[in-house]
């Protein structure tokens, strides 16, 4: 391009405006949590929002950029007919999909619904069933569109959050370890809490990314960032039945929470339940 | 936002998605010629149903549940859950001091980053006619960096007993799984220090420098008011015009209806009408109880603005958020000064079959719980009253009453005044989606 140079560096912030990553931020059914993940980098935020353009994020702004996005980070599970639709739409604007936190990658807390009677709970919840449009089941995305990388957490954790969106600008693959929080907790030194205080952890079988937040608490791990990759859940549940006595009830219950209808916890959720209902 | 033209004289303002709001909520304004014929504040967040599904599930899980509710108050959910299980377990009375002030402490903490979220990413643009707080740092980065920073110690404080921000792990029915350790709070407190002496002069920059629309109203303002303190975990549950509950006797005092357009369910004080929860309700009725830091600021900021105590106009909430912040940062850096280790972190607890009701000021205003349980501690029934659904009448007022200046305001300007007044109230509207009692609202809801 001819210029002169005065004008030149005027130009290239122009173009490099220009060429600005658009990233678009959406929620489904879900706490907000997530989505404040990305609010909470306060020493990067600024410097965030320089590198990528913040296309869509009602959270965070009025002002809207129309699609296509280059990358779309979706909040939040399917629990509603126009959410089944609107996914789809969203599917087709973004180039890259992610899916954040528990709710989007499992359906979320409030996918303990699809083990009930939604009409039920309509109307143990609302004085007016018929105003209430809602669908049987809470699902994650991936039951409903192609996604291109699911974050886990209940909530993310924004370190992860930003290591994401980094490593798509950098165009190089996530360091996103999928090994379980046992190792995360092993790495720190903090006494086992399953061993050493007889507590029922989950965090031989759930996926690493909080840093052993709960152990560092001196509980044990609930299993907010769901099942790591091909976890033992039959044997950690025959070993905290036998040598804790935890009774199926209760084991049935650790496996069905925040990321409950992700398998192997459901299988694991829906065999406990099984045996506690021979008892 | 559209605007349609159906007849010569009727228009209709409609915002479909409110930005800088959390949750999913729609603005819907009909106007036929200087009359406002309907004014709605549409709830559209999904149901998820946490009372339905907290059957079944043991007491001791009900506060990590709960946390789950909203990922900008979680405190909020987890101190109204503890609270009212501990009533219902017998065990209320028995809870130590140094557990209540480590409570204090962690509210504290979501009550500096929750305010300081709303007013200065999501509120301050409204006044300085940006966009969103990204816009506004392109001309004000220093006011933006100060609140990052003032609000990354709030998540920090909530960290430090919790582990995390967003859903701490740290909180248990009885108290807390472990005492915040000492190394922690010597290190943090040299920042709360920093961070309350700034928040001062943001406090008064935002008194001195914003121009706040002038809309009055003779509002009943509610909030807890305790003997002692400012009002944060405990106290009875008081008005302005009269109400004076314990907190057991606050579902008497209210009803709720379930409107269309809404999945939260509108509160009002019984025979009386609408009221308004949170930070300017709290000041209003409290003002003489704020931290000493807080209160030398105040007769400042009435001066600045030109009004004394009561303020009865929505748009004051933000100085009222401001002097609520300094308040929280005082109250921690007295905890942390004077904090040693406590003998135990906890209280054991025997379930038993029972029933408690107890509500937290949550940054947004009282956050109200009940729970029944069985003999084996098993949750029975649930219910949960957050505050955006106890404002949701108020804001619909107060919209109606704005909507009336608004009649020579073109369509693109009054939609943006009425944006700013909803955001007056930090309406959550993720939280508000809940239920009342079924039975009752039934009989009184029209058809």
């Amino acid at each position: 391009m001819m210029s002169t140079p005065s004008t030149t560096s005027a130009q290239e912030t122009n173009a490099a405006t220009a060429v600005r990553p658009k990233l678009a931020v959406y929620k489904f059914s879900s706490c907000d949590g997530c989505q404040l993940s990305l609010l909470n980098l306060e020493d990067e935020l600024l410097a965030l929002a320089n590198a990528v353009e913040i296309a869509f994020f009602l959270e965070a702004r009025r002002a809207v950029v129309p699609p296509p996005y280059d990358v779309g980070l979706v909040e939040g599970s399917i629990s509603t007919p126009e959410e089944a639709e609107r996914i789809q739409q969203v599917r087709r604007d973004c180039r890259t999909l992610i899916t954040i936190g528990a709710c989007a990658t499992s359906g979320g807390i409030q996918a303990l619904k699809n083990w009930g009677d939604t009409e039920e709970f309509v109307r143990y919840v609302y004085a007016h069933p018929e105003y209430i449009d809602t669908l049987d089941t809470a699902t994650p995305i991936a039951a409903h569109v192609f996604v291109d990388f699911e974050l886990r957490g209940c909530p993310v954790n924004e370190r992860q959050l930003l290591e994401l969106i980094t490593a798509h600008l950098a165009g190089r693959r996530p360091n996103i370890p999928s090994h379980s929080v046992c190792i995360e907790c092993k790495r720190k030194g903090y006494p086992c809490v399953l061993v050493s205080q007889a507590e029922p952890c989950l965090g031989p079988v759930t996926h690493a990314g909080c840093g052993a937040l709960c152990p560092s608490c001196s509980r044990a791990c609930y299993g907010c960032f769901g099942p790591m990759e091909h976890p033992n859940v039959e044997s950690l549940g025959s070993w905290l039945n036998e040598r804790q006595a935890r009774g199926h009830r209760e084991l049935s219950h650790m496996f069905r929470s925040f990321n409950g209808y992700l398998e192997p916890f459901k299988q694991a959720s829906e065999s406990h339940e099984r045996r506690a209902n021979q008892v | 936002m559209s605007a349609e033209q159906t007849k010569s004289d009727i228009r209709t303002i409609r915002v479909g998605a409110l930005a800088r709001v959390e949750g999913e909520g729609a603005l819907h304004l009909v106007m036929d010629g200087d009359q406002v014929d309907d004014v709605r504040l549409e709830i559209y967040e999904p149901p998820r149903f946490y009372e339905a599904f907290l059957r079944g599930r043991s007491f001791r899980e009900v506060p990590d549940i709960t946390a789950r509710i909203c990922g900008i108050c979680p405190v909020a959910y987890q101190m109204g859950s503890c609270h009212a299980l501990e009533k219902a377990m017998g065990v209320f009375d028995q809870v130590d001091d140094s557990i209540h002030l480590m409570r204090d402490y962690l509210y504290a903490g979501e009550w500096i980053e929750s305010h300081v979220l709303h007013m200065f990413l999501l509120h301050l643009p409204d006044f300085l006619g940006y966009e969103s707080a990204i816009s506004m740092a392109a001309d004000h980065a220093d006011i933006v960096q100060r609140a990052l920073r003032i609000k990354k110690l709030g998540n920090a404080i909530v960290s430090s007993i919790g582990g995390r921000s967003v859903h701490p792990v740290g909180v248990c029915v009885g108290g807390f799984y472990a005492p915040l350790d000492p190394k922690k709070a010597t290190a943090l407190l040299p920042e709360v220090k920093a961070c309350l002496d700034d928040m001062c002069e943001l406090v008064l920059f935002v008194a001195r420098n914003l121009e706040y629309p002038d809309l009055e109203r003779d509002y009943e303002f509610l909030s807890l008011c305790p003997d002692e303190g400012y009002p944060m975990n405990l106290g009875r549950i008081r008005s302005n015009k009269g109400l004076d509950v314990e907190q057991e006797e606050f579902l008497d005092a209210i009803e709720e209806r379930h409107v269309k357009h809404s999945t939260a369910l509108h509160a009002r004080i019984r025979t009386r009408g609408s009221y308004m929860v949170g930070p300017l309700a709290r000041l209003n009725l409290n003002a003489e109880k704020l931290h000493p830091r807080a209160a030398e600021l105040l007769p400042k900021v009435c001066d600045a603005l030109g009004k004394k105590l009561p303020w009865t106009n929505s748009f004051l909430s933000l100085p009222a958020r401001g002097l609520e912040t300094v308040h929280a940062l005082a109250l921690a850096a007295d905890i942390l000064e004077n904090y040693e280790r406590p003998a135990r972190s906890r209280i054991d607890i025997t379930p038993r079959a029972g029933i408690g009701g107890h509500g937290t000021e949550a940054p947004r205003g009282l956050c109200w719980h009940q729970y029944r349980t069985d003999d084996a501690g098993m949750i029975t029934d649930a219910r949960i009253i957050p505050p955006t659904s106890q404002n949701q009448s108020t804001i619909e007022e107060d919209l109606r009453l704005l909507a009336n200046r608004l009649v020579d305001t073109p369509d693109e300007q009054a939609a943006l005044q009425c944006e700013h007044l909803i955001r007056n109230y930090d309406p959550c509207i993720s939280c508000s989606v809940h239920f009342l009692d079924f039975n009752r609202s039934q009989k009184k809801c029209r058809a």
